[in-house]
Order: structure tokens, then sequence, then C-alpha cells
């Protein structure tokens, strides 16, 4: 990992001018640190994905690109104009009016101008006007077009993963045109060439082989949740004994990886546990369709589809009549925006309807899945949870809307109310940080990778600096979100800006809240930490 | 710094002397005031159809609206209609404020550096030159509807009286023109001068800006300064309107022909530039779609079936482990 600078040095290095030189003129940066680490053939090989010639790093000078790689642009180019209209249209219509310019987290953070979402735009753009536009065939690089070259390719390789698919560009432009969508694009071209990033192809081909992108393998899977149930049944005298691939429940329950694997994902994987063992849920988790996410969406739709199309097999399989899903960001995304039409129709399961308030989640009626906030806070408008507020008083609470739930879903206002029910502080960031101009936690999109710390912290500042703000105005010390690469993410950025706020998922704030039937008398959180602040207890 | 705006400059001055000199010294009247508009017409109508219909056939496989506000969930969650539609009818809405009103641009905001923090702006302007540059440029437009039409219909007449509402000069000043030169002017030198804008401007982006100030700039000489024969230029404009196209004797000054071309330019420009936004945005799947994917389902026309991992090619895999932990298995 390359080191990088104090968060002093890092803020002051951030540069807004523009260079001399014409962008097309300005390579991409391959230095270490700058790019992320190319993916393992191995992945390839098990997906039946396409391969380049041979081992490569971006550093090198030739990166052993298939013979025909222009033909194979030039037609997966074709091809991708006629199935998507957001392609077509979106290269054609630009204005370059320039909104967009300082709406990206990762331009804001650092000032590279190729990070300026139009910019990021321009570089497929370019080549789209020289091999389908009668303008740029003939007037070339006048019309903005410009010849597709190995170091087109590059260039793109940089800046496709230098963006987080956040859509928060789109919610500035005047004609709605999504970076995401040029992005993935942008990585779907790249990776018919066999170009792909290892911190993507290696979850996809896990989560292909094993259900989850962290390669978790049933027996292991079973073992990690007991473990969470020792330490549940430890902190509140309760035993709690999930099942999996249980045929006949009600419910399918699936969440993302990240939270059986690290901290403090795996206290939100607690809190969920603790939540259905309190209503009495009949559930059931799959080891099979053990992923909530989708490092798919970061490949390829084939590859979206060849991952999502598990939750309603094992659904199929297992005969649940719904399917309810954890806190995730981009897995959302897929859900609301892709799954149904992609694997559906899921015409074997019913309209979800809560077992406990009877509530039916008619928006949810064709997908028949719906996400655990709109359950949590039905639970808790209808009266149906016990829950003591007070024991998250040592938090003052702020809350990041993860980019895919506010911008491709609207979930915003569920996550809220179950935290204003289960804390007594809670401090919203400032206006156009938060909601549908949520800031990036700077590592979406499977940017979430250590060789790019740099750029990450970048990429996070937005965020960070409108925490810092609510920590030095309210004294905001938890920062809680709804998304299991935020858990990961927010972390280590929180740490270099802000050291002083910590992360929580929606729901681990839940289940400390949660007074359950029979437990002890409760002393710590979930974390094993006092619930009152130490220095008030030394006070006592 | 980008000079892409020279070319585009040099592009502009060079077809207004053709046309000027086409006419004052070569005599092409019927070049510049019949051939070339029916023609600019032409390539526009046929243009602006063709790239519609290229654009309508290209599949939306997926509904990806940009939410931009609260979704319809639950009963006690009051969502946002417009910005993040679950309806038709929202949609409409929506797309009615994006289209007439520029909402997303309206939201704009700018970052700035102070001391150790970020801070944003919220700023109006770019929203503000690009309104004033649109409506005013559609008000000309409708004005000069007056030379195709006769009798003039009164709602012209009345929309010229509430655009010479100022009642200065002679003739009346109209308002839309000195602002769609202001509009145009302003969004220029915003390319021009401001670095970040610079950057990423190409030649395609100065030349139909400059073009449009020709355009202005001639049409406000002919009115204000030279006052050209309108009765004569009405003429020739009701001769193409009604497919009767004829020169009128006594002539029209080049100064006319000028404008003339400037508009034949625009129009034959349009389909082939970034100039097709006008009928693009309404076709942009992140504004024009609900969000309604969970509880519709969307149709994707070349949802092709993929290779997936079935649940017993991860069973023949793993049985025995699952076994062993005591997991439920198909085939024991």
């Amino acid at each position: 990992m390359a080191k990088i600078p104090k968060p002093q040095e890092l803020f002051k290095s951030i540069d807004y001018s523009i260079p001399k030189k014409k962008w097309e003129d300005v390579p991409p940066d391959f230095s270490e640190g700058k790019y992320c680490y190319p993916t393992k053939r191995k992945n390839l090989e098990y997906l039946d994905f396409p391969t380049n010639k041979g081992e490569w790093s971006p550093t090198d000078e030739d990166w052993q690109l298939p013979d025909n790689w222009e033909e194979i642009i030039h037609n997966g180019f074709k091809e991708r104009l006629e199935k998507y209209r957001s392609l077509k249209v979106f290269m054609d219509i630009c204005v370059r009016c320039g909104a967009c310019a300082d709406k990206c987290h990762f331009f804001i953070g650092g000032g590279d101008p190729k990070n300026m979402p139009v910019l990021r735009a321009e570089l497929l753009r370019s080549v789209y006007r020289k091999d389908f536009t009668t303008a740029g065939k003939i007037l070339g690089s006048i019309a903005g077009a410009r010849k597709l070259t190995p170091a087109v390719i590059k260039e793109w390789f940089s800046y496709f993963y230098q963006c987080s698919e956040c859509r928060r560009c789109s919610v500035f432009c005047p004609y709605g045109i999504d970076t995401a969508e040029i992005t993935m694009m942008g990585r779907e071209l790249l990776s018919l060439l066999g170009l792909n990033i290892n911190w993507v192809l290696e979850p996809v081909a896990n989560c292909f082989r094993t259900g989850n992108h962290l390669g978790i393998q049933p027996h292991a899977l079973k073992e990690m949740i007991e473990f969470f149930c020792d330490d549940i049944e430890e902190l509140t005298g309760v035993r709690i004994t999930p099942q999996f691939n249980r045929k006949g429940a009600e419910v399918l329950f699936i969440t993302p990886s990240g939270d059986y694997f690290a901290d403090p994902g795996t206290y939100t994987m607690m809190g969920y546990l603790m939540l259905f063992e309190h209503i009495g849920l009949d559930y059931t988790m799959s080891t099979y369709a053990s992923e909530g996410g989708n490092f798919g969406l970061f490949t390829s739709a084939e590859a979206v589809k060849r991952l999502n199309s598990k939750m309603y097999m094992e659904a199929k399989r297992l005969g649940v009549k719904w399917i309810l899903g954890g806190e995730c960001g981009h897995m959302w995304r897929v859900i609301n925006q892709y799954m149904d039409t992609m694997n559906g129709p899921a015409d074997f399961l019913e309209v979800p309807v809560s077992p406990i308030t009877g509530t039916r989640f008619e928006n949810a009626a064709s997908t028949k899945m719906i996400h655990i906030t709109e359950f949590t806070s039905d639970l808790i408008k209808h009266g149906k949870l016990k829950l003591d507020p007070s024991r998250n008083d040592k938090f003052k609470v702020t809350f990041h809307d993860s980019c895919n739930p506010s911008r491709a879903m609207g979930l915003l206002e569920e996550p809220r109310y179950v935290i204003k029910n289960v804390c007594n502080h809670f401090y919203e960031m400032p206006e156009g940080t938060i909601r549908e101009q949520t800031f990036c936690c700077g590592s979406g999109a499977g940017l979430n990778t250590e060789e790019i710390m740099d750029l990450r912290m970048r990429g996070g500042l937005p965020r960070a600096n409108a925490v810092r703000y609510v920590h030095d105005k309210y004294g905001v010390n938890m920062l809680a979100c709804i998304c299991a690469i935020d858990r990961a993410a927010l972390p280590p950025l929180m740490q270099y800006w802000v050291p002083e706020v910590g992360v929580t998922g929606v729901h681990e704030l839940v289940a400390n809240a949660l007074v359950m039937d029979g437990e002890k008398e409760r002393t710590v959180d979930l974390r094993g930490e006092p619930l009152k602040e130490e220095e008030e207890d030394t006070d006592e | 710094m980008n000079v892409g705006y020279l070319y585009s400059l040099l592009a502009v001055i060079v077809l207004g002397l053709i046309a000027y000199a086409g006419v004052e010294a070569a005599g092409l009247q019927w070049l510049f005031g019949i051939l070339i508009p029916y023609l600019g017409l032409t390539i526009f109508i046929a243009g602006f159809v063709y790239r519609v219909m290229d654009w309508a056939k290209s599949a939306v496989p997926f509904r990806i609206p940009t939410t931009c506000g609260q979704q319809k969930s639950l009963p006690w969650f009051t969502p946002n209609r417009i910005d993040n539609p679950a309806t038709t009818l929202g949609v409409i809405v929506r797309m009615f404020f994006e289209i007439l009103l520029f909402r997303s641009l309206f939201r704009n905001t700018r970052v700035e550096i102070r001391g150790e923090r970020l801070s944003y702006k919220w700023v109006i302007w770019l929203w503000l030159f690009a309104l004033m540059f649109h409506y005013s440029f559609l008000i000309v437009v409708i004005r000069h509807l007056r030379f195709f039409l006769e009798p003039v219909p009164w709602v012209i007449t009345l929309l010229e009286k509430a655009d010479g509402v100022l009642q200065v000069g002679l003739p009346i000043l109209y308002i839309s023109g000195v602002t769609l030169l202001l509009g145009a002017t302003l969004l220029l030198l915003r390319r021009v001068l401001i670095p970040r804008i610079n950057y990423i401007s190409l030649a395609a982006d100065y030349f139909p800006l400059l073009l449009i100030i020709g355009i202005a700039i001639t049409g406000i000489m002919m009115r204000y300064f030279t006052k050209v024969d309108v009765l004569k230029v009405k003429e020739l404009t009701m001769g193409l309107a009604t497919f009767h196209p004829a020169i009128p004797e006594g002539g029209i000054s080049g100064l006319f022909y000028v404008h003339l071309f400037f508009v034949s330019i625009l129009l034959a420009y349009i389909p082939f530039s970034k100039l097709m936004h006008m009928g693009g945005v309404f076709l942009s799947p992140t504004r024009n779609l609900a969000n309604n994917n969970r509880r519709i389902r969307h149709i994707n026309p070349w949802n092709h079936p993929v290779k997936v991992h079935t649940y017993e090619e991860y069973e023949d895999e793993f049985r025995e482990k699952m076994i062993e932990a005591g997991l439920p298995v198909e085939k024991e």
C-alpha cells in the first residue's frame, strides 16, 4: 500500500487549477497508489469472462490486449448503443454546460479535471464521435472526435475506476445524464478486453461459486452466525438459533456478506438477529443466496443478472412467501431498478405482508422484496417493539444517506424514522450533503480497495467534511448508515478526517435500544462497551 | 487556454461574408433567399426526425430514474411525487418542470475551499442565463412567425405588444431581442473566461452560440439601424411560406441575406449537433420514467438468458461440509 500524506497536507494539495495541456494530451497517472490492481486470471476463467493475452499491470507499456481489440471495442460499443437508449442519448445531448463539474466527490477532493463528470463522459464520447457520427468522421478533432488507441484504453481504465457510480452528478444535469451509466458502459467495454480490477472480479467469482462475495462456504457461514449468537447471549441472556436453508419459512432474509465478516457490520448483523427473535419472525437465511450486494453491478449487466438470479431461485426452492433485504447500498439499486426486470417475474412469491402488523407492502407488489428499514419502521409505527432509546444516549448520531438508496430508490425517511425512534440525539448534516445530494463514502462501485487509499480519502472528503461540521457544531460522535460498503469504508475515512466519530449500521442502534423478552439488565452495548460514557461512570 | 472559439468565430465570419458577397457582388439572391432556406429547413426536419427515431430505436432495458426525493412506500412517509414520481402523471409534472423551468439546473451549487473546510453555495447564474437565453429565443422565433402568416394571428400581435412594453425608441425596442443577445453573450463569456468551462469546451460549443449571436446582431441592425424594408422581406418570406418563392423586385439589403443564411445554417446544423438536446431531453431515461420498479415490472426487450450457478451445482460442491455442519441438503 502506498503511503498517503497527513490529512492537512492532503487537503492543501487539492488543486482546482486547470492544466496547461489539453485534457486529451494529459496521460493518466499509473504511479503506485493511483490505480486499482488488475484481476487475477483465474477469476476471469472461472466466470468464462473474456481475457487478454497474458498477465499485465497498468504500469506496463503493453497491456496484452487481444489482437482484434479495436474490433471488439467497436462492436461492443455499437451493440450497447442499440441496447441502451441511455447511452445513445447521453452520448449525443451533453452541451458541456459544466453544471456537473464540481458535483463529483473525486473532483472536489482532488481537482483532476478528468474527474469532472463531463470529461469522464467525454472519454467515451470522443471515441463515439469518431466511430459513429458524421461530423466526427469528417471534422475529426475540431468536432471533438479522437481515434481509439491503446492510450485511450488506458485512460478509460484509469478514470472509469475513479468513479463510484454514485449518480450525484445526474441530479444536477439538466438532461439527467447519468455518469453511472457511462462508467458502467466503459467498464463493460474494458471487460470485453479482459481488463478488470481484482477488488471487483474476485468478489464476483466468489459470489458465483459460494453465494457471497467473501467466498464464505456454507459450514463457515453457519459457524460465524452462531458465533454472533454466542455474543448476543452473553450480552442479553437470550439464546437465538437462526436457521439456514429451511424450506417452508415465510420469509427469506438476505443481507450483504460484509455484515457477517467485519466490524462494525457484524453488530448490524447481530441487530437483525435480535430483532427477528424479538418479533418471532418465521424466517430463514440461505447459505446459497448469502449475498445481498452485487459486485456484478460494477462489471457488466450480464454479471449483475448472473449473481442476482440466486435470490429468486433460492426463494422458489425454499418456498418462502417473500424476501426481506438487509442494509446495503448498491444491493438496493439492483433490487429496486434491475432485479424484477432481469430475473422476474417472481410470480411464485406473494406480495410482502408483515406477519406482525399485517401491513401489505404494495410498493413491492411485483418484486416481492422489501428493505429492512421499511419493515422495521412499520413495526415501530405499530408499536410492536419495546424500545429504550436512552441506551443509545452516549451517541450523538448523524445519518449518511448511501448513494444508491437515495438516488436510485428514494429511501430517505425510513432509516431516519427508525433512528429517531431508537436514539434521543439525532442531528442532520447540512443540506446539500444529504438525501438526494448526499456524498459518496468515496469507495463505492468496487473502489473499496487498499491500494488506492489516497483516492479514497480524497473522494470521501466531502462526506467527512460534512460530518466534521456536525461534530464541531453538535458534538456528533456516531455516523449511522445503511450500507455494508459504508460500514467498511467509513471507519478508515473517519479515522483519517474526523477520528472522534464512529460508524454504525442502523440496526445496531435498533438492537441497542430493543428490550427483548427475557433479557437480563443491559449494561453494555452490542460492542461490549458501557452504555454510559465512562467519565459518567467515574462520577457515580 | 483553449482557443476553440477562434475556429468558430472565424467560421461564422466567413459564412457571413459568403452570404453578403454572394448577394451584393454575385447577385445570388435566389440561392441565399430561396434555395438555401428551403434546404436548411428540409435538412432540419428530416434530420431531426431521423435523430429522434434513431434514439427511439434503442431499447430502454431498465427503468433507471434518478430519484431526487422520498419514495412512495408506507402511508406515513410523504412521498415526493414530482422529484421521485411513482406514477405517469408525476413523470409528466417532473418533465414539465425539467423542460420548461430547468429544474435540475436550478439546484446548481458551487464548491469553495474556505480555510480547512469545503463549503457549497447555491448558484443560480447558469440557470438564469440559460432561462433568459432559451425563452428569449422562443419569443423571437414566435414573433418571426408574423413573416410567414397573413393575416398575422392576434396571439403574435399580442406577444409583440408585450415584448415592446418598455415603449423605448422607434421602432419600439423588443425586450426579447436584447435579452437573447445578452443571454447568448453571457453564455459565451462564461465559456471563454471561466477556466474550467473553457477547458471542457469544444469548437462545437462555441459555434452555435456565435451563430446565434450573429443572427441576433444582424436582426437588431436591420430593425433599429439600417431599417430594412420590412414589406419586401415579408413579400419574400410569404413566397417561401406559400411555396411560391420569388425575390422581390428592387431588392433587399445584403444584411438580410446574411441573417437568413445564418438561420438556414443553424437549422441545418441542429440535427448534427448537441443542439439536439431539445429533442433528447424528452428521452432521457433518468428523468422520463417512474420509480415504481418494485410495484410494476419493467420489461427488457433483450433480456437474454445468462449462465447461472444453480443450487444443485452449489450443493454438489459443498454437500459433505453442509451435512457435517447440520445444514439441510436436497440429496443425502
